[in-house]
């Protein structure tokens, strides 16, 4: 532990060696006291579990109490970290651990079990048979023999990791450390040397674009509120992260805080805002902590604050919680829940850069795009230009899931393929499935198929595709999955979360929910008129999809029809499966399956018959069994119960 | 039954608008949800009129307007864990608890809430029990864990 004379040592070498220090990269007396307040070169042994909210759903928590009470009974001097997390989600618990002098090493899959074996070996300068992801090689240390670095890991070696560069090796909340990896340095640089202006100028310049789904350049919508003349102006971070399958800009705020607070200060600056509010859903409760933590950190060494550094420049940055609706999301939703209102979107314009929260100019961006700012101010515009495409600058983040061997965070240059980051970075399919599809997030409805695999990660090669790239949730789905059943699934989301403002988005997608509806369910014999209906519905599905993708309000309200537009488009013959033949082609939509019992396997044991809850099945004991197609309502749980396989499905 | 609020309404000494939802929910996790009773104070509290808070507290999905049980499960249902079989999950929590989303069975035991998503998408179909994380369940899983959590609570 660091004692208080320390720390104040500490701050003060910071602020005024480093910080307010230009000449801070000329100076080489500055680099080794500055390695050990980073944490890269240690006194004593440092554990650092990754304890991001990933990492602790996996068991990281049991393995971090497990460390400690080893470090307790075997009397070690060692310090113990919470760490964030490496993007590696499938190694989870991730543990790493440096001795004094040798580098850095990574081990997965460390559960509470594990502990007292890895650690006998590794704190004895041994290397323990347990899984290794790596170690982090460098000069000065001595190396793990026979370990490979971690950047030569398949998942991390076909990476660009530029924003999640310390997520997963630095102490998340630890100020110090952040600014020794540098940290707050392009701020304080900024505040000292650049105007307002030229900082919407340099960010225009890099062509940097909001990563939220709109891919508008971050720089000109700063200027646009720069503009304004008014007496306050605002800041806001979108961190609502609503869209399911995407966690990416969770772990980063998790893993790496301090990062966002540099980025929103530099924000706030550019535009002439007082005061910044970082709106996060109140269920993600360790980033919120965390915030707050680095958010009082900051403040301490008077980075955020009235007059910061003497520079003139107040800023006060404020974590707001916020209620859970998908709709806030929407920028102008989100403000209206800011000021305490129902999240519904108002039209544009007027944009909030003109009139946004309490009617003053508004800036809302995204955590991710948020991110990228220190970096395009400390190594300049042009150094942003030369990553990715001539249309699209800079990374990209995903949340991989779905079938797919490493699953958790990446970073991926635009420009890649998205067979790329199937292939190298997330090392393929599980269990030799065929690849289907993946989805690009909710929000955007879109689906890259076999055919548009190899399109790029990049703003204009998706819309060329009828895509967009959406939050960054990247749910990789294989052969086994129904798509109609997942257009169903998004109609039904789209449904519950409708703000209901307008009528297209709130009327239009209860219509489809009901066509999608009827497709999946099991047909009514003698009901004609009900199959007319049906039919009528799925005539007039497309119309009544492009209507609403056409007239809604806001952007969730017109991205709502695209799942099932894109299904009717990539995978028709799934769709007219289920229309004329009434079958699942992936045995997914329970309510079509047929079941009947194999006459020759069938055993007559009755454990089917006794199992089915509407009487459908018949027989005698020790004679094969028969399914009533009339009753049946397709439950399943013969299929489930029978030990002889004999009850298939048609 | 009657909970004070004043220690509450302390930190929103300024009565503003913006106060309402923060207010809401600080009430919640005092509480556990918000009662007539409660929002009908914050009305007076902010000088707002109480159609107003109801119409802001029903539009978000995380105020609840009645008791959660002694477990209370909270399904993720994203898209990782609906082609995990989440749904699957959901249709047979819904048989064995008697009770569907949002709901609290009559003894005040289970409570159901289906979430949009937890972020653990790898980890998908998983369920979070009064902040214990059940991951990589199936209907056997499942079960077996509705069954233990019963059993517990029978013993008590």
């Amino acid at each position: 532990m660091m004692t208080l004379d320390h720390t104040r040592d500490v701050r003060e070498f910071l602020i005024s060696k480093v910080l307010l220090n230009p000449q801070r990269h000329n100076d080489p007396s500055l680099k080794k006291p500055l390695s050990y307040i980073a944490g890269e070169r240690v006194h004593k042994p440092l554990i650092y579990v990754g304890m991001a909210s990933c990492g602790r759903i996996a068991g990281a928590e049991k393995s971090f109490e497990a460390i400690r009470n080893y470090l307790v009974d075997h009397e070690f001097d060692a310090e113990l970290v919470e760490g964030g997390c490496v993007g590696l989600c499938a190694a989870e618990p991730i543990v790493d651990v440096q001795l004094p002098g040798k580098s850095r090493i990574s081990f997965s899959n460390v559960t509470a079990d594990k502990v007292q074996l890895l650690l006998d070996e590794v704190l004895n300068g041994n290397l323990p048979e347990a899984e290794v992801i790596g170690q982090y090689k460098n000069p000065i240390f001595q190396e793990w023999e026979g370990v490979d670095a971690v950047e030569e890991h398949p998942f991390f070696s076909s990476q660009h990791r530029i924003l999640l560069e310390h997520c997963g090796i630095i102490d998340p909340v630890s100020v110090a450390a952040c600014i020794a990896k540098g940290g707050y340095q392009a701020f304080v640089d900024t505040i000292s040397r650049l105007t307002p202006e030229q900082v919407c100028g340099l960010i225009e310049q890099s062509r940097l674009a909001g990563r939220g789904g709109g891919g508008y350049l971050a720089g000109k919508k700063w200027a646009t509120a720069l503009q304004y003349g008014s007496d306050q102006k605002y800041l806001v971070c979108n961190a609502v992260e609503s869209d399911p399958g995407s966690y990416m800009n969770r772990a980063i705020i998790e893993s790496n805080p301090h990062r966002l607070i540099e980025a929103v200060l530099i924000a706030a600056y550019a535009i002439g805002a007082s005061k910044a509010f970082i709106f996060i859903r109140k269920e993600f409760k360790l980033a919120i902590k965390r915030l707050n933590e680095a958010i009082d950190q900051a403040r301490e060494y008077g980075i955020i604050g009235h007059h910061i550094f003497e520079s003139g420049v107040n800023i006060d940055v404020v974590v707001k919680e916020g209620a859970r609706a998908f709709v806030c999301g929407e920028e102008t939703a989100l403000n209206s829940s800011i000021e305490g209102k129902r999240a519904m979107p108002s039209s544009k314009p007027p944009f909030p850069a003109e009139r946004g929260l309490w009617d003053k100019p508004t800036i809302v961006n995204n955590v991710e795009t948020l991110f990228n700012v220190p970096l395009i101010l400390k190594n300049g515009p042009e150094w942003f230009l030369n990553l990715g495409t001539d249309t699209s600058k800079g990374t990209k983040l995903f949340t991989l899931s779905g079938n797919i061997k490493y699953y958790g965070t990446v970073e991926v240059p635009m420009g890649a393929s998205f067979r790329e980051v199937i292939d190298l970075v997330g090392g393929g399919l599980k269990d030799e499935k065929a690849f289907k599809a993946i989805v690009l997030g909710i929000n955007s409805g879109s689906y890259i198929v076999e055919e548009t695999l190899d399109t790029l990660i990049d703003f204009d090669a998706l819309k060329q595709i009828g895509a967009a790239l959406g939050s960054g949730a990247f749910v990789v789905l294989d052969e086994e999955v129904c798509m109609v059943d997942m257009a169903k699934f998004f109609t039904a989301f789209f449904k519950k979360e409708s703000c209901g403002k307008c009528i297209p988005c709130r009327e239009g997608t209860a219509r489809m929910l009901e066509v999608m509806e009827q497709a999946t369910r099991r047909p009514e014999e003698g009901q004609s008129f009900q199959t007319l209906e049906r039919f009528k519905g799925v005539m007039q599905l497309k119309s009544l999809a492009g209507v609403i993708r056409d007239t809604s309000l806001c952007a969730l309200g017109k991205s709502s029809p695209m799942a099932i537009l894109n299904t009717l488009k990539f995978f028709k013959n799934e769709f007219d499966s289920h229309i004329f033949e009434r079958k699942c082609p992936a045995n997914h939509c329970t309510d079509l399956r047929i079941f009947v019992i194999d006459v020759e396997a069938c055993t007559g044991c009755t454990a089917c018959l006794k199992k089915c809850p509407v009487d459908a099945i018949i027989g005698s004991p020790r004679y094969p069994h028969f399914i009533v197609r009339e009753k049946c309502i397709a439950c399943g749980s013969c299929y489930d119960v029978c030990k002889f396989n004999a009850v298939t499905i048609k | 039954m009657s909970i004070s609020l004043e220690d509450v309404f302390e930190k929103f000494p300024n009565r503003r608008r913006e106060d309402m939802i923060p207010l809401l929910q600080a009430i919640q996790d005092k509480n556990g949800f918000l009662s007539e009773e409660m929002i009908s104070s914050v009305g007076s509290y902010l000088r707002i009129s109480v159609n107003k808070i109801y119409g802001v507290a029903t539009f978000y999905d995380n105020f609840r307007f009645g008791p959660v049980g002694k477990y209370h499960i909270r399904l993720c249902h994203g898209t990782a864990c609906h082609v995990a079989g989440a749904g699957t999950l959901l249709k047979e929590l819904e048989r064995i608890l008697k009770i569907s989303d949002g709901e609290c069975d009559k003894q005040g035991i289970f409570s159901l809430e289906v979430v949009s998503c937890i972020g653990a998408c790898g980890l998908a179909p998983l369920i979070e029990v009064n902040d214990m994380y059940h991951t990589n369940l199936n209907l056997q899983s499942l079960k077996e864990l509705i069954k233990s959590l019963r059993e517990k609570e029978n013993s008590a």
